[in-house]
């Protein structure tokens, strides 16, 4: 399967809303650790290693 | 010196060689009389190879070093007549349990598959394996161990190596066919051929210690991630017979590494870990920075390197001393073969091959766990406390805690001594990979499966067979034929070997799978037993 780059989620404001109050009441050093247990437990969800090595690359690719 | 054992002192003794002055050509010289030169003069004996091993000290190893023996480490040992032994004296152990801060993160079970004749895992102080062995060897008339012998030059000869050798009567020369270098990971020898040795040294320090006292923890390895008795870093503990554990705390790469290893600065160390006030003394204790290395060719001309002078790994994992015996296991029988001109000598960079393919292996799982202990930047600490956080709750995060994986042996999968199945194989175990173990009956006697072979090629068969052996020239594999020399009573013989009436694999004589097959074929048996000789 490819990494899907077109939208995917309902309601993307819902979603991005969510997404930022998760950590609104976060400091800097939480929030970069939350951060990480969420991109495990996404990438675990995923499994599919092709996957996950293009969205690395995507992510990491133009910062 | 240490409280609980009295290090033997070997007698030096001047060769007559060198006392005559004469220069004598030897067939085999192994230079290092650690477990790995020491199993190597072993294994060489077992095969009727006759062997002259030189050490430049007269005792066993100093401090504990080696703890932990995995079981097909046991099992080689077993086949050179000291894995009893070491399995009776060990810790056997197979619970590991992770901690991280002051909780239980998980723990994993090593799961020892019932009805094999050796344990999953033993710990035991490097010094007492070194013991055995040089008891065994005494009764062995092919090994000449030499004491006091230093290599000071060596020298590759067409066809044979002339060795500079130091002892207290002054310096003379030996000549050997064939020369193994099993002087550890500060190789003399590595040096003196000129090989490339390359890798990585990781940018931290461990403090080792070894104490004394009596606890009724039960015997199972604990590792712990940023502990409150030793914040920031990590600790491993392992139990040691006669009452020693050894504790493994990790410094960080700023440390004071002489400082460290004085007992001032231990004592408190393990006193706050211990979190109480039992008595307890210290053994013995050094502080190490780890590196992952691999020599560029297991093979030099006539010189050939086993154990951490070919490859060395951090002690996560356990790899070094349980990857050097599986070294000598590997080549041992092929030097046989050679030296009796049985095989060419590409069955000898079949060593290589197969060797390097397994000290890889074992780099790479070290080098991830250490990069798990270790991690290198802020962002791969975030990402393991990240995972230790998760573990408690999520099983897949398990999977990722990353403390040492234990010592596996690497299955040599393309080997070009191995015959690739013709068929499907469902099951049983695949060419390349070490035999299974299982209990057996041998002349109405309780017997174990692997006992009966690693004396040369054997062949094993659940049908009748019309044949005690196949040969490939002057070489025999013995038939082994189960219902007949040997009793699969529980049936545990076939279950492991995936056997069918008929199934036949061909066993070498480091009781790796070279070849199976569905019926007995003696003509395919035999061009199996040629390839895995490399002719």
């Amino acid at each position: 399967m490819d990494l899907n780059l077109n939208p995917n989620i309902d309601d993307p404001d819902g979603f991005y809303k969510e997404l930022i109050d998760s950590q609104r009441r976060m400091n800097d050093t939480e929030a970069a650790m939350m951060n990480c247990k969420l991109v495990l437990i996404l990438a675990n969800h995923i499994g599919d290693r092709e996957v996950i090595r293009s969205a690395l690359r995507m992510a990491g690719g133009r910062l | 010196m240490l409280k609980t054992y009295t290090h033997p002192r070997f007698s030096y003794k001047q060769s007559p060689e060198q006392k005559a002055g004469e220069i004598l050509r030897h067939k085999l010289v192994i230079i290092g009389a650690g477990p790995v030169g020491l199993a190597a003069a072993l294994d060489a004996a077992n095969q009727g190879l006759p062997c002259v091993i030189l050490d430049d000290n007269d005792t066993v190893s100093m401090g504990s070093r080696a703890v932990c023996y995995a079981k097909r480490t046991l099992e080689v040992l077993d086949r050179l007549g000291v894995g009893e032994r070491m399995a009776a004296k060990g810790v056997n152990w197979k619970l590991g349990k992770v901690f991280f801060k002051d909780a239980l993160s998980y723990q994993f079970d090593l799961l020892p598959e019932a009805d094999n004749k050796m344990p999953a895992m033993i710990n035991l102080q490097q010094y007492y394996l070194e013991e055995y062995m040089v008891e065994a060897i005494s009764r062995k008339q092919q090994v000449d161990l030499r004491w006091k012998h230093k290599i000071t030059a060596l020298e590759q000869k067409d066809g044979y190596v002339a060795l500079t050798v130091e002892t207290p009567d002054g310096v003379f020369t030996m000549e050997a066919d064939w020369v193994l270098a099993c002087d550890g990971a500060n190789s003399s020898v590595r040096n003196m051929v000129g090989a490339q040795w390359a890798g990585q040294a990781f940018q931290d320090r461990f403090l080792i210690a070894d104490v004394i006292m009596s606890a009724e923890y039960p015997p199972e390895r604990w590792f712990w991630f940023d502990p409150p008795f030793h914040p920031n870093q990590s600790v491993l503990l392992h139990r040691q017979p006669d009452d020693v554990w050894r504790i493994d705390f990790q410094l960080g790469w700023d440390c004071d590494a002489a400082e460290e290893k004085k007992p001032e600065s231990i004592i408190p160390r393990v006193r706050a870990m211990l979190g109480d006030d039992r008595p307890f003394e210290l053994e013995w204790a050094s502080v190490y920075q780890f590196a992952c290395r691999r020599i560029d060719n297991f093979r030099y001309g006539r010189v050939i390197f086993a154990g951490d002078s070919a490859h060395q790994v951090s002690p996560f994992g356990a790899r070094g001393a349980n990857s050097g015996v599986q070294d000598t296991d590997n080549l041992m029988w092929k030097l046989k073969l050679v030296v009796d001109g049985d095989a060419s000598e590409a069955l000898i960079d079949s060593y290589h091959e197969e060797r390097a393919f397994a000290a890889d292996d074992n780099i790479l799982n070290s080098t991830r766990s250490t990069d798990f202990i270790t991690p290198k930047t802020p962002s791969s600490r975030l990402y393991r406390d990240a995972v230790l956080r998760l573990a408690h709750e999520c099983p897949f995060a398990r999977r990722l805690v990353n403390s040492g994986r234990l010592s596996m042996p690497t299955p040599y999968a393309n080997s070009s001594l191995n015959t690739p199945d013709e068929e499907p194989f469902p099951g049983g175990v695949a060419p390349g990979t070490n035999a299974a173990d299982a209990p057996v009956r041998v002349h109405d006697q309780d017997a174990w499966f692997l006992n009966q072979t690693g004396r040369g090629f054997t062949v094993l068969s659940f049908g009748p067979v019309p044949a005690e052996y196949v040969a490939f020239g002057r070489v025999q594999a013995k038939v082994l034929e189960v219902g007949k020399d040997i009793e699969d009573v529980s049936g545990h013989l076939a279950i492991r070997y995936g056997a069918d009436p008929g199934t036949t694999y061909l066993i070498r004589p480091d009781q790796y799978i070279a070849a199976r097959w569905k019926r007995f074929d003696k003509a395919k048996i035999s061009r199996a037993l040629a390839r895995a000789m490399a002719s």
